[in-house]
């Protein structure tokens, strides 16, 4: 039984990195190889967007899904570590010109550091990470100080205290007071963008842009799945089912709410500066609350309490809405056939009814709170394997599957 | 008698404004089973609440080893070893069997193998539903969960609030041999039931709880001969 489980987990592993590796080739393969048609000029931008919105999507998850806390300050969080990293990867000689009406306050750039240090490619890559990674800190800090007053609140006082946060964070932050650091209602640009992300092999420069943010979203969906199968998940996911229970075991609520808050802002924040490298220009007034219901609506189509759904749905959200139902507002089907009805705009209202259709008859979203897991696909290969032999006893599966998706 | 593991002294509980426990003392004596009998809104749950630090108590003291834990926070208060099996079960309906075990035993640091198969044996059926959602369980098994869930925090004190309610009458015998099998185990039981019947053949010390009030106490025994108690409880 041991010896199976190892091996199965071992195939599940393996299907997972050959998974992870291919897709990774297939970004190198697009940003540099691939001739740019008009197919893989729509294809790049959708894959990107897909990925920070699935990684916005998982941090909203963490919250909503998980620990049962419907939280609407999305958006805010996006914009404070999308503006915290634009402000420290200007490189120091563009401040002039981008803060024109402000005295710039900050005027260093961290990736332009690290590239006097360790040379241009490596040093602005070393450089964007520490930069999200702070992104993230200091948003995770806001998500710490408004959790004080707002975590005791329950359910839907919650979502308005956090909808009230993320607006007045647009607004300050578009506030003239702070325009030496948010160059108040102006955008801000010329910050290291994924076309930035490249390394030169003498006269031949590798774009690594779509690459490294999927290395990016990877490495954090992955800690998010880490955090949620060890035992503070089974806490959070404790605190979501019943909050009397979990407390009358010793969970601390307060405690658990703040983990839970924080970690999801500090991706939330993460994925506002991907958000901005993607942009290239970053304002802030565009950080609506509309933003925080788009990727509450790709979390429930993916499916609340599943990780593997959110990923799903924004890659299928991004590639609907931004590509595949295009043709509707071009007055025509496939160039072909012209149809009247289709104009400008009508491409939403097919969305809408769609999302309706969705939420009216699949309220549990593609995924439930099931998960797509290697482990249970390679189960699923070798148990095929055996079934050929007809030496797969029903209970060692049953037994599996369970394993699988603990 | 030895020392009680458990003292409470006149102990007063607001409950939505209303005084609902008006300064009630007890003894758990260490290793037996206390049960607290009472009807509806007597202020028997608000006491065990109290106890289990989910609410502040307005006045007076409860000792647990000798040790003042008035309104100390639920955390501490299940690390020191006492837990609630909450009234109505709440399980964690989406957590698996065995997941619902493991976030009882979330306070413990060691290694929680033994634990698991220890409640696996006293409930063989939680065993076979392992990886079911805890949702999906019957109600009696539900309550077997609830118990087992506690029971994994190695508390030396259990409280369970009213463990029969909805369930079969059957379903609520196999429930009280389980309470005497854990009590024989060496776990000290604090039992709150409407199923006074049930309850006083089962304790051996019984308290009969009246409007925020204690009125009788004594052997669960001579509890269940008391005429007053027929009256009210037994209805005979």
């Amino acid at each position: 039984m041991t010896n199976t489980l190892v091996k199965k987990n071992n195939t599940g592993k393996y299907i997972a990195i050959i998974c992870l590796a291919l897709v990774y080739i297939l970004a190198i393969l697009l940003d540099n190889f691939l001739p740019a048609t008009s197919f893989t000029l729509m294809l790049i931008p959708v894959l990107q967007k897909g990925a920070i919105y699935a990684l916005l999507c998982v941090s909203m998850n963490l919250l909503n899904g998980f620990t049962g806390l419907f939280s609407l300050g999305q958006a805010g969080f996006m914009l404070i570590g999308g503006y915290v990293y634009a402000a420290i990867t200007i490189p120091a000689a563009q401040h002039d010109s981008v803060y024109q009406y402000f005295d710039s306050a900050i005027r260093f750039s961290i990736p332009e550091i690290l590239s006097n240090v360790i040379g241009k490619g490596p040093g602005t890559i070393v450089g964007v990470i520490i930069s999200l990674i702070i992104a993230g800190l200091i948003a995770a800090l806001f998500a710490f100080l408004i959790g004080f007053p707002v975590l005791r609140l329950k359910s839907d006082y919650l979502a308005i205290a956090t909808l009230g946060f993320a607006e007045i964070i647009r607004a300050v932050f578009q506030w003239e007071g702070l325009g030496a650091i948010t160059n108040g209602s102006n955008q801000l640009r010329k910050y290291v963008t994924l076309s930035g992300m490249e390394l030169n092999f003498g006269s031949f420069t590798l774009e690594l842009g779509t690459l490294f943010l999927f290395v990016i979203v990877t490495v954090c969906v992955a800690l998010v799945v880490l955090l949620i199968n060890s035992s503070y998940g089974r806490a959070l996911k404790a605190i979501r089912d019943d909050e009397i229970a979990a407390e009358a075991m010793g969970i601390s609520l307060f405690k658990h709410k703040m983990i839970s808050f924080i970690i999801s802002s500090f991706f939330a924040g993460v994925g506002g500066a991907l958000l901005a490298m993607f942009q290239t220009t970053i304002q802030a007034n565009a950080f609506k609350s509309a933003m925080t219901y788009e990727i509450l609506l790709m979390v429930v189509i993916g499916g609340i309490g599943s990780i593997s759904g959110s990923c799903i749905a924004s890659f299928l959200y991004i590639a609907l809405s931004e590509w595949i139902l295009r043709f509707l507002d071009e007055g025509s089907l496939f160039g072909l056939i012209s149809v009247p009805f289709f104009r400008d705009g009508f491409r939403k209202v097919v969305f809408s009814v769609v999302i309706m259709i969705i939420v009216l008859f699949f309220s549990k979203g593609i995924m439930g709170d099931k998960e797509i897991s290697f482990k249970g696909i390679g189960g699923l290969l070798t148990r095929l394997k055996n079934k050929k032999k007809k030496t797969a006893p029903a209970a060692e599966a049953v037994s599996e599957e369970g394993e699988a998706n603990e | 008698m030895s020392d009680p593991i458990l003292r409470i002294k006149d102990l007063k509980v607001n409950y939505g404004g209303i005084e609902a426990v008006k300064g009630i003392s007890l003894d758990v004596p260490k290793g037996e089973i206390v049960t607290l009998i009472g009807a509806n809104g007597a202020g028997k749950s608000s006491t065990l609440r109290a106890i289990s630090g989910l609410v502040k108590p307005t006045s007076g003291t409860i000792e647990f080893e000798g040790e003042d834990i008035t309104a100390k926070n639920p955390t501490d208060i299940v690390t020191k070893g006492i837990t609630l099996v909450p009234e109505g079960r709440k399980i964690f309906p989406d957590l698996t069997v065995k997941e619902n075990l493991r976030v009882g035993a979330y306070l413990r640091k060691d290694d929680i193998t033994d634990d698991i198969n220890w409640v696996y044996d006293l409930f063989p059926r939680l065993k076979e539903r392992s990886w079911q959602a805890g949702g999906t369980l019957s109600g009696g098994e539900q309550q077997m969960l609830a118990v087992g869930r506690a029971l994994m925090s190695r508390p030396k004190v259990i409280m369970m609030d009213e463990p029969s309610l909805g369930l079969a009458p059957l379903v609520v015998r196999g429930i009280f041999d389980i309470i005497k099998e854990i009590n024989k185990q060496g776990m000290t039981i604090l039992l709150i039931e409407q199923n006074a019947n049930m309850a006083l053949k089962t304790a051996h010390l019984g308290y009969v709880m009246e409007t925020g009030r204690i009125t009788l106490s004594g052997p669960g025994k001579e509890l269940l001969t008391n005429e007053s108690v027929k009256a009210a409880y037994l209805g005979t």
